[in-house]
């Protein structure tokens, strides 16, 4: 801001002082200060679109954002793992079953690392994923209605933190878990963890029609800290690694006592083998409970399955589909470049930043040049699979992203600085201070085979005097650089919602014409849809009363309900007869103990009432959709538990 | 963006320098709107629903439709089903209701502006004079745009032909 007052000030002052009236070739002229200008790279002007969509993880606001680059403008907020007042989502018996799980209704979790569908190793822009990390899960976002579609449980994990990446085709989204425990659970003492923990590694199938997801297997690993993860890809498609800590299988101080090994390890996972071993009946099907919950367009309702068993796969039972790479301290990111050829292990206490060469990983492999065996997985020798390693770049290397022109960028968050390097070389080519103490950073299709290398965005973990101070707690902060030169420009800061770990960014075209205006009426297979006004009814089922209603510009139908009872429970079931984009339709109810419902044009959403007073109570719609909003309204007569007043409704009458 | 920052500029030059050269001509949607005003026939006291106008076509996609003497029942039977589906919510068959009811309809309008009134319903009260006094008539509530296809706003065009 500051700079582009200086600028416009300084601009002023030198047309004032050097134009007359007839000279008016200055204000055409093309200044220094005004094509390097930064402000200019950020702005779009009114009514015109951001060239790129950014999906930015909420952390512990368990939800997914959707912003604009390059001007940092927030679109919407996609309620994924947590209840969302704001649009019922989570309250409304239609969503309801999507936070279902094995431990019963969950409204929060922690949503970490979106990741886009691909095709060829190229960002398709079909679905969205995410993991929730706490309650582990997977959710996948339809990237035409941007609205969570699906939501599978994770049994035998805990902390899904590896999660949620997929593979090249999209063929697989894995989840991995971060903490091991004991598979399947029991009641045993803390202190026995080391061996007998295990650490489950999930590859869950994706229907490529559908996107429907589905647990074809899980490795059970040693009980390690499986941390992050990515899909070989080209040449390594196939593969998938994972970096780990806590290889010292410790239960407690972890901050020390998991930092005491001078290597921990990337796991290399040949999951192409194991599906293979799957296919031909590997593996044993174990007794376990989770959830899986689908939320189906065409009746605009999720449903809850819970599942009873899991496929677990036993490295020692498919030996050469595992190994294990030495990587120094602690690895946090593990990358792989767009090539497939090098896999980066962000050792985040190390000095250096460790790369591993898949080919040489496949050459140590096939002259067995093992360096001993972690309960039965071959260890290779570091320096047989090392490609290079990149001498002390900054303090605490995370994360790591590739902008297809050879370079790769690389966040540290105690120096606080995002580093480029050369691939190959592994030379340092320029560094940029983050404000401050950067996680994860973001460069579209930054993890596929073809990166858009033109913007780059870190995630910041600290915000402190970036913004006007609100109090103790305030939101994160994210910077976008622009890295379509030999130097990163910082562009401008913007502030993130919840806490991002990881982005996934895209292009606008690949997505934006594909995005729903409405959902057709004609196609609303809802079992108590009102599509309409013929179809408005209020049935009484014993203490369950069904209210069939209709909204439009602007009234509600029926809007004059007689005969509930203190002791019912009521069902409002709302259709939105609207056709036409942007018309949504509220509806709150005094008293509901839930929240409100926002209903998009076609769609038919239910809000549940249980009135525990006598009397006559309102109505409205929350959403103003038209110059009449304030007179889209209605009463619901509440009469005595023993009253006798018949059921009616009535519109207009 | 260049040339927004330029004309930025350059506004404030002029702003700062007042040379008075700077008059340019104002493109708002309400003088757009003041001109078509002006084409608009001396208000009627009759009730815009009321009033019969057998040759405005409305503003639209729709320029001109032939009705041929015979009214096609299979098209009546759909346009009854659309009908009944997208406007009920807003039309009875034959009493005010949010809007006006469309029995008699064609005794009062072309069939090219009864489409155009279902198909552009927003340019329609904006511009069309008797689309505009019927929104005033009906309270402000606007016509909603169903995003109904030609072809259904058609057949809803032959149901009212029954009516």
């Amino acid at each position: 801001m500051k700079n582009i007052l200086q600028t416009t000030i300084a601009l002023v002052v030198i047309l004032i002082g050097f134009t007359s009236c007839n000279n008016s070739e200055n204000s055409k002229g093309k200044s220094g200060a005004l094509a390097s200008n930064v402000a200019e790279k950020v702005y779009v002007a009114p009514g015109e679109h951001d060239s790129h969509y950014a999906f930015i993880s909420g952390g512990y606001s368990g939800n997914l954002t959707v912003y604009g680059l390059p001007s940092g403008r927030m679109f919407k907020e996609i309620p994924v793992f947590s209840q969302f007042p704001t649009n019922g989502y989570g309250y409304s018996e239609e969503t309801k079953p999507l936070l279902e799980t094995s431990y019963g209704f969950i409204p929060w979790d922690d949503s970490h690392h979106p990741d886009i569908s691909q095709t060829n190793g190229k960002l398709d822009g079909r679905w969205v994923f995410i993991n929730g990390n706490n309650t582990p899960r997977i959710a996948r976002i339809s990237l035409t209605t941007f609205e969570t579609e699906e939501i599978i449980e994770v049994p035998n994990s805990a902390g899904n933190h590896s999660s949620s990446f997929i593979t090249e085709n999209t063929e697989y989204v894995v989840a991995g878990t971060r903490f091991s425990v004991p598979v399947p659970q029991r009641d045993m003492p803390i202190k026995d963890y080391k061996g007998n923990f295990k650490g489950a590694l999930t590859f869950i199938s994706v229907d490529p029609e559908h996107g429907h997801m589905d647990i074809k297997f899980q490795i059970l690993m040693p009980g390690f800290n499986y941390d992050l993860s990515h899909p070989g890809r080209g040449k390594s498609h196939g593969w998938f690694f994972f970096t780990t800590y806590n290889t010292e299988e410790a239960s407690s101080l972890l901050e020390v006592n998991a930092s005491q090994n001078d290597k921990d390890f990337i796991a290399a996972i040949n999951w192409k083998k194991i599906e293979e071993y799957v296919n031909n009946g590997g593996g044993r099907m174990m007794p376990t409970n989770y959830a899986h919950n689908v939320h189906d367009e065409a009746t605009h309702t999720a449903t809850s399955t819970m599942k009873k068993e899991v496929r677990v796969v036993d490295p020692a039972d498919i030996p050469g589909a595992i190994y294990l790479l030495p990587t120094p301290k602690s690895p946090h990111g593990c990358d792989v470049d767009p090539s497939g050829e090098y896999i980066v292990g962000n050792g985040k206490l190390s000095a250096n930043l460790t790369v591993h060469s898949f080919t040489k990983m496949l050459d140590a492999i096939e002259k067995k040049k093992f360096d001993g065996d972690a309960y039965g997985i071959p260890i290779l020798k570091f320096e047989d699979v090392l490609a290079g390693s990149v001498e002390q770049p900054g303090l605490g290397p995370l994360h790591t992203e590739f902008d297809g022109k050879g370079n790769a960028y690389t966040t540290f968050f105690i120096s606080s600085e995002v580093v480029k390097w050369k691939l190959g070389t592994w030379e340092v080519l320029d560094r940029k201070p983050t404000y401050y103490s950067v996680g994860h950073l973001t460069i579209p299709g930054g993890n596929s085979r073809e990166p858009f290398g033109k913007y780059m965005f870190a995630m910041n973990k600290i915000t402190k005097d970036r913004y006007l101070p609100t109090g103790p707690e305030m939101e994160h902060s994210a910077q976008l650089y622009d890295i379509s030169g030999d130097k990163m420009e910082l562009l401008i800061d913007f502030p993130t919602h919840g806490e991002p770990h990881y982005a996934a960014a895209i292009p606008a075209e690949i997505i934006k014409n594909n995005s729903k205006k409405i959902y057709r009426l004609a196609e609303n297979k809802h079992p108590r849809k009102t599509t309409t006004d013929a179809e408005t009814k209020v049935v009484r089922d014993g203490k369950n009363v069904h209210v069939y209603m209709a909204m439009i510009r602007s009234h509600f139908s029926p809007d004059n309900i007689e005969g509930i009872k203190v002791g019912d429970k009521v069902f409002f079931h709302l259709t939105n007869l609207e056709q036409d984009f942007d018309v949504p339709h509220g509806f709150a109810m005094i008293g509901a103990n839930n929240a409100e419902l926002l209903v998009a044009p076609g769609q038919t959403r239910t809000l549940t009432w249980e009135p525990k007073q006598v009397g006559v109570w309102p109505f409205y719609c929350t959403d103003f959709c038209s110059a009449l909003h304030q007179e889209m309204q209605g009463y619901v007569r509440v009469s005595p538990a023993d009253s006798n007043i018949q059921l009616s409704w009535s519109l207009g009458d | 963006m260049k040339k927004s920052l330029l004309i930025i500029t350059g506004f404030c030059f002029m702003l700062f320098l007042g040379c008075g050269d700077g008059e340019k001509k104002k493109d708002s949607p309400y003088e757009k709107s003041t001109s078509v005003e002006q084409t608009t026939p001396a208000k009627s006291k009759v009730p815009a629903s009321e009033r019969i106008d057998l040759t405005s076509k409305g503003v639209g996609p729709i320029s001109s439709i032939t009705l041929p003497s015979e009214i096609d029942q299979t098209m009546v039977a759909h346009g009854k089903d659309v009908y009944e589906k997208m406007c009920t919510a807003c039309h009875k068959v034959d009493k005010k209701f949010i809007g006006p009811p469309p029995v008699g309809l064609l005794e009062r309008r072309t069939p090219e502006w009864i489409m155009n009134m279902i198909l552009n319903p927003e340019e329609m009260v904006q511009q069309d004079p008797l689309a505009k006094d019927l929104l005033m008539e009906f309270n402000g509530a606007p016509m909603a745009n169903q995003h109904l296809s030609e072809e259904d706003a058609r057949a809803v065009l032959e149901y009212f032909r029954t009516l």
